[in-house]
């Protein structure tokens, strides 16, 4: 290790060799090169940076998260393709299209991307967008904070993008776990790359979760206590607060990883004095609580979903936040299940098994709230109540063959198959993916003003739901047949093959399932005028975001709401239906934060820090630290971060919207 | 609550609620502060944990008895706890708004840390110097792992130090400097906090 060296450990061999790596490599300049292009022939680098780059509008954050999150979805999504071309084609004699060594480094990029860059991207997204909406505030407590979790989410995304081009991944799958990850097995760039990756994206997270956390107990508007909150915001509460315990735990563990790869400590290497088994339950000390960080927000997402679309109010609302809380407790004393097989003993394992099973209790208490609440309902089947039946067929599934693998002597014969992979497929699909994919239908009219298209969303939720089956039903059964996860290669007499290839078309009809996605998107932006949403509240909602305008102004309320009941707007269109209107709004000039670059940079730093680190470019490195440090020196050296709206320009953009609802 | 008057008038200032609102921000802050503290206990929590589980792991290199001295770790105890209470001194100075006085202990706040800065250093390199550096074992990469992620707090608070002081010569005691003060006290005790339990953990009870 050399602390001088210029180009540390680049040279001209890192560039990719092989015709599908250079396939992906250039797809990444090309399509990087395209859009800068793109945006350089339309003229738009100006509004770019004033509207977008630099905004703090945690609005415009969340639709950046969430198309960030989309991209990342279509690469995870490519990787995803490629492991059940192999799969199908790698039987006997044929070794399929790809080398061992390029599979392992496929599945480990899908599965850090799907998790980091797509299911968190797709949290942060709904979250930034909604939440201070449905607590009736201006803003989140701290919107710099928040600019600037978006960008090193986005630089974390970056990084791990670069080394298609750069290098190459790591092999040691999605969690590293070593001896494999240690220098001595994994001498490559590849680990590097996954650790910084994590670790930039992994703080903006932690910052992102903290911030939130404060929103939700410090921003409500008057009069929304606790219990008078929308289960949505009780159920980011519960995820940001697992963010805060279990997030700093990630960044320990990766920063130790690092350590023992750099500069030579033995915190995880297989000799010396250092334990392996640590970094096992670190990293599944931080990773349970994630999967719950993923879910519990689609959950709330659900819960705001199901009671407009049956016209009741959510049943059980009190049993739904102890739910909620019972989970976020349960949630950290479960993780030693992921490796049942460490051989901590029966008495260990039979606390940890039970406790497995025990979380699904809350689940369930949840689910049976979101039936009752369809009981007796007006129910209309539009898109976003369909993924939500969906959800629960599939989820209930997935749930009990997390029950199964939660018994220790089961989890023996069956872990490390191809049935846990279906199983935990089946929850963060159709659990988290399909719930965000609901609340972008159901909240898309708030942010841009119009519906999607509806028979385009029917179509691609149909395509999901018959391709999901489809692509991990066969998996399940596999794995009752033997087949182990992270499979390159298999014999014929194994009679696999019929099933993979039945996964193989489930894939496929999940891939038309996207593409109606996209046409619903394309469709509905050239239809914009016709599904234009002038009311606010295109659903006949409960909740406060429903009654400002649609797009909701970059205030969100001209007038902060007051709130008397649970389900407040829903209480002010029963008054408003009994003739009781509301007095004429008095507005008052209040301060909005100025639009800022000071996130932008500190991610850019951040990026480099963590490319220096990579290669070992000692000297990037200490740059990035110093680009970080003096930026936000510069930042606290100006005081004048805000702007003060005055009651002129409210009135002037309060009356050229179509609709104030909350007055 | 707000007359006619102030809104057609004075448009462009904030009224008395708005006012409000803003030092509500403070306290918003300095909450999201605490909180963010919490998170990096947790941090320390980890690498606490690490050492418990790595301090017997020795690998044939010394233990903690052999290595540690407690007098001098005694002595840096107390220089670290002096500049806590010296900076609560300079806190109170800030508090009544006495630019010099608040000098004064900030100063001798920043002297006693990187006192314990220098003395921490001097461990680590006689340490490295006797052949037991963090490659040495597993214990001994936790011990420095856990250690020195403190020093490098207490460098961090170090910095940001001399930022505030700057900050205030530049524009004495306006509310975003002074909030910035709170901030930092907070952060200086915490460091002190961190470095009880060390001292309790890492050297009273691995060398008693």
């Amino acid at each position: 290790m050399n602390i001088f060296s210029l180009f540390g450990k680049l040279s001209w061999n890192v560039f990719p060799t092989n015709p599908i790596a250079i396939g992906g490599a250039l797809t990444v300049v090309l399509s990087g090169v395209g859009i800068l292009l793109l945006i350089t022939f339309l003229g738009r680098w100006k509004w770019l940076y004033r509207e977008w780059l630099t905004s703090l509008d945690p609005k415009r954050i969340g639709v950046m998260y969430i198309i960030v999150s989309f991209v990342m979805l279509f690469r995870g999504g490519v990787d995803a393709i490629m492991m059940r071309t192999q799969q199908i084609t790698s039987v006997g004699a044929s070794h399929g299209i790809l080398s061992a060594n390029h599979f392992q480094q496929v599945f480990s990029a899908h599965g850090s991307i799907m998790i980091f860059f797509v299911a968190m991207g797709l949290t942060f997204g709904i979250i930034n967008v909604i939440l201070p909406l449905q607590i009736g505030a201006r803003d989140v407590a701290f919107p710099l904070l928040n600019s600037m979790s978006f960008w090193m989410f986005f630089g974390g995304a970056m990084l791990l993008n670069l080394s298609l081009v750069l290098g190459e991944f790591s092999t040691a799958g999605w969690l590293a776990y070593p001896p494999l990850s240690e220098l001595y097995y994994s001498p490559g760039v590849g680990v590097d790359y996954w650790i910084w990756s994590l670790q930039i994206a992994g703080i903006g997270s932690l910052l992102s979760g903290l911030n939130f956390l404060i929103t939700i107990f410090k921003m409500r508007a008057k009069g929304m206590t606790l219990m008078k909150m929308p289960v949505f915001v009780w159920s980011v509460l519960g995820a940001m607060s697992l963010v805060t315990f279990a997030f700093p735990i990630l960044t320990v563990t990766l920063a130790l990883l690092y350590l023992d790869r750099t500069i030579g400590t033995h915190f995880f290497t297989a000799g010396a004095g250092g334990n392996m088994m640590m970094y096992v339950n670190m990293i599944w000390a931080w990773g349970h609580p994630e999967v719950y960080i993923l879910i519990l927000p689609a959950f709330g997402v659900f819960s705001e979903i199901v009671p407009v679309f049956s016209r009741k109010r959510l049943a059980g609302y009190t049993s739904m936040v102890l739910s909620i809380f019972a989970i976020v407790f349960l949630s950290f004393i479960v993780w030693l299940h992921h490796f049942f097989t460490m051989g901590a003993g029966a008495d260990v394992n039979a606390f940890f098994g039970i406790m497995t099973m025990v979380i699904a209790v809350p689940t369930g208490v949840k689910i049976f709230n979101w039936i009752f609440t369809m009981y007796r309902g007006h129910i209309r089947l539009m898109t976003p109540m369909l993924w939500f039946m969906g959800f629960v067929v599939l989820f209930t599934i997935g749930g009990v063959t997390g029950v199964l693998l939660g018994v220790p002597a089961a989890d023996f014969q069956l872990h490390n198959s191809l049935f846990l992979v279906a199983h935990f497929h089946t929850m963060i699909v159709s659990g988290v993916l399909f719930g965000y994919f609901a609340g972008i239908m159901y909240w898309f009219p708030k942010i841009f003003g119009f519906k999607l298209n509806e028979r385009l969303g029917n179509l691609s939720f149909w395509c999901w739901t018959i391709g999901f089956m489809g692509a991990f039903i066969p998996l399940y059964i596999l794995g009752f047949m033997g087949a182990t996860r992270r499979l390159d290669h298999y014999s014929t007499g194994l009679g696999w093959q019929p099933l993979f290839i039945v996964a193989g078309i489930g894939v496929a009809i999940i891939v038309l399932g996207v593409f109606f996605q996209l046409l619903q998107i394309i469709v509905s932006i050239k239809n914009r005028r016709k599904n234009k949403d002038t009311t606010g509240d295109p659903w006949d909602g409960r909740t406060l975001e429903w009654s400002t305008s649609s797009p909701a102004p970059f205030y969100n309320f001209a007038v902060l709401p007051v709130v008397k009941k649970r389900d407040d707007f829903w209480r002010v269109k029963m008054e408003r239906e009994e003739g009781k209107e509301g007095e004429k709004p008095v507005y008052r000039p209040f301060e909005m934060p100025k639009n800022s670059a000071t996130g932008l940079l500190i991610a850019f730093f951040a990026f480099l820090f963590g490319f220096g680190a990579v290669w070992h470019l000692w000297w990037l490195l200490i740059l990035g630290l110093l680009g970080v440090v003096i930026t936000a020196i510069v930042r606290i050296s100006n005081d004048e971060t805000h702007f003060t709206v005055t009651v002129e320009e409210i009135e002037k953009i309060e009356s050229s919207r179509s609709h104030k609802q909350y007055a | 609550m707000e007359t006619k008057n102030t809104r057609e008038n004075t448009p462009v200032i904030l009224d008395a609620v708005a006012r409000h609102e803003m030092e509500d921000q403070d306290s918003v802050t300095i909450f999201g502060f605490w909180v963010y503290l919490m998170t990096d206990f947790v941090m320390f929590a980890c690498l606490f944990a690490t050492f418990a589980v790595l301090h017997n792991n020795t690998f044939g290199g010394p233990s903690a008895k052999e290595i540690f001295s407690l007098p001098f770790v005694l002595v840096e105890t107390f220089v670290l706890l002096t500049s806590s209470f010296t900076c609560g001194l300079g806190m109170l100075a800030a508090h009544h708004q006495k630019k010099k006085e608040l000098f004064f202990w900030f100063i001798v706040t920043f002297l006693l840390g990187v006192v314990f800065l220098v003395m921490e250093l001097t461990e680590f390199r006689g340490l490295i110097h006797e052949g037991n550096s963090f490659t040495r074992s597993g214990f001994l990469s936790s011990y420095f792992a856990l250690v020195g992620t403190h020093g490098l707090h207490v460098f961090i608070g170090l910095c940001w130090m001399v930022v505030l002081l700057v900050q205030v010569l530049r524009r004495s005691f306006t509310r975003h400097v002074t909030r910035r003060l709170i901030l930092f006290s907070i952060f200086w005790h915490f460091l002190d906090l961190i470095w009880i339990f060390i001292f309790t953990i890492v050297y009273l009870l691995s060398a008693l």
